[in-house]
């Protein structure tokens, strides 16, 4: 019988939610690392059961963990990321060169053919490559060596590489995207780098339209149109139908364009969903009223969705990385808050419920599709 | 042996109760007892200081005989007392909160 595993990243610790296809009754585990930042948790899509997931403090630095059997137990892997060159500076908050310094992994990124071969996207910014099951990584570093990296700078949580998109039509294409240098693409399996930000305005930056310099919060594609990619930037939620070549603003009648996810329907590429935030200095959602706008048009015409959500007195925060989509035939839709709630809809976002409300801060929410 | 005692978080990742034991071949230093604990526990390697520049981590503390080695050489010499295994090494996450 089909199901769902959702897995949850948090500020102290990791969670696996758990439902048959009807997705009305959950189990839940947890906490699963304890007292840990667990900022992401991802599994392989040819091997549900093999789970990545990253684990880290400010006392005691990064780990990794590594699960065979769904999440159940968990062995710890190789936790070496080492810049493959000399890794020189980056801008600092006030513009100032800064020494570029490893400090965690934001994001994990398992390959789509080889359960052994998984991404890191790291603070300071970079990509890594474990093919042997995260044993070892290794920087790619022909992105870090555009050229541009003297000019990127850190974004409020740190100059993180937070999201990895692969393509199944093209194995040597990887779209990533970094706080605050914008996005990028290789076309030669991440050996070399092109900045993809023309069309992107950022008022923050003394250019605004920049080659690179924007806080690109999150970006999300549809498996079967991987030239369509939808952006939510600081400000501005963007569309690009040329791989990145361009992008054009599709915030239309968006309350506020200020958030950090954004996701694409599993079966309707056109599909999307963010969660306005209020602004850059007020991180929660605006009039106290959680919501998620769904368009069915590819942007420009949002519709709220609050059917189950709080819509008074919250203000809570929805995170880059924290928002997912399984894909039974009703698409279902997962995003997790600030104060500690998985909501889930079964129904594409029509209705809602929470999963669970009293966890830690959310920080990251991945759905895996069991069959 | 050298007595060590982890905090929590690490005794987790490394499996055990209560403090450690490290055999040390040579002059006891602090190099030296963490060259050896992490021999004997590499899932620690990286979580006391950094893999790369060996530098301490920013949160991590040292103690001896109520002394504070945070900030002393690796090749410092530890003190007689924890050399005999009368007293601990305490390794110490920052009193930080959160």
């Amino acid at each position: 019988m089909s199901g769902v595993r959702v897995l949850v990243g948090t500020r102290k610790g990791a969670f696996i939610l758990t439902a048959d296809g009807k997705r009305e009754k959950w189990d839940i585990t947890g906490p699963h690392f304890g007292g840990w930042e667990m900022y992401h948790l991802k599994g392989s899509p040819v091997d549900p059961n093999r789970i990545y997931a990253s684990q880290s403090t400010n006392w005691f630095g990064q780990l990794i963990q590594r699960s065979n059997d769904g999440g159940k137990t968990w062995e710890p892997v190789g936790n070496k990321f080492d810049y493959a060159t000399v890794p020189g500076t980056h801008q600092w908050y006030d513009g100032t060169p800064h020494p570029w310094k490893f400090a965690r992994v934001w994001h994990l990124e398992p390959s789509l053919t080889d359960p052994d071969t998984v991404y890191a996207g790291v603070e300071d910014a970079a990509l890594f490559r474990s093919t042997d099951g995260a044993q070892t990584w290794h920087e790619l570093p022909g992105l870090r060596e555009h050229g541009s990296g003297p000019r990127w700078n850190p974004g409020a949580g740190g100059l993180c590489l937070h999201t990895i998109i692969l393509d199944e039509k093209n194995p040597n294409r990887i779209v990533i995207a970094i706080s605050a240098a914008g996005a990028f693409r290789s076309d030669d399996a991440g050996k070399t780098w092109q900045p993809i930000n023309r069309g992107l305005r950022s008022e923050g930056i003394p250019d605004p339209d920049a080659e690179v310099g924007h806080c690109v919060h999150h970006i999300a594609m549809h498996r079967l149109r991987p030239n369509s990619l939808f952006m939510q930037k600081h400000w501005d939620v963007m569309r690009s139908d040329n791989a990145g070549d361009s992008w054009e603003e599709v915030s239309g009648n968006l309350p506020t364009d200020f958030g950090f996810a954004i996701d694409v329907h599993a079966h309707e590429p056109e599909t999307i969903y963010v969660v306005p935030i209020k602004s850059d200095s007020e991180h929660f959602v605006p009039d106290g009223k959680l919501r998620v706008f769904r368009s069915r048009t590819g942007g420009n015409e949002w519709e709220p969705l609050t059917k189950g959500l709080p819509q008074r007195d919250c203000y809570v925060n929805v995170l880059r990385d924290a928002m997912s989509v399984d894909s039974l035939d009703s698409c279902g839709i997962y995003f997790g808050t600030s104060g500690g709630q998985v909501y889930a809809s079964a129904d594409a976002g029509n209705s809602w419920n929470a999963i669970v409300r009293d966890l830690p801060a959310v920080l990251s929410v991945e759905v895996q599709t069991l069959q | 042996m050298i007595r060590v005692i982890l905090p929590a978080h690490l005794r987790t990742l490394a499996r055990v109760n209560g403090e450690v034991s490290v055999e040390i071949s040579g002059e006891p230093t602090l190099l030296s007892v963490l060259n050896a604990l992490e021999t004997q526990y590499p899932v620690l390697r990286g979580t006391i200081r950094d893999q790369v520049t060996h530098e301490r981590r920013p949160f991590v503390r040292f103690f001896a005989c109520e002394e504070d080695y945070s900030h002393e050489p690796a090749e410092t010499a530890l003190p007689s007392a924890v050399v005999a295994g009368k007293e601990p090494f305490l390794i110490v996450g920052a009193m930080s909160g959160g």
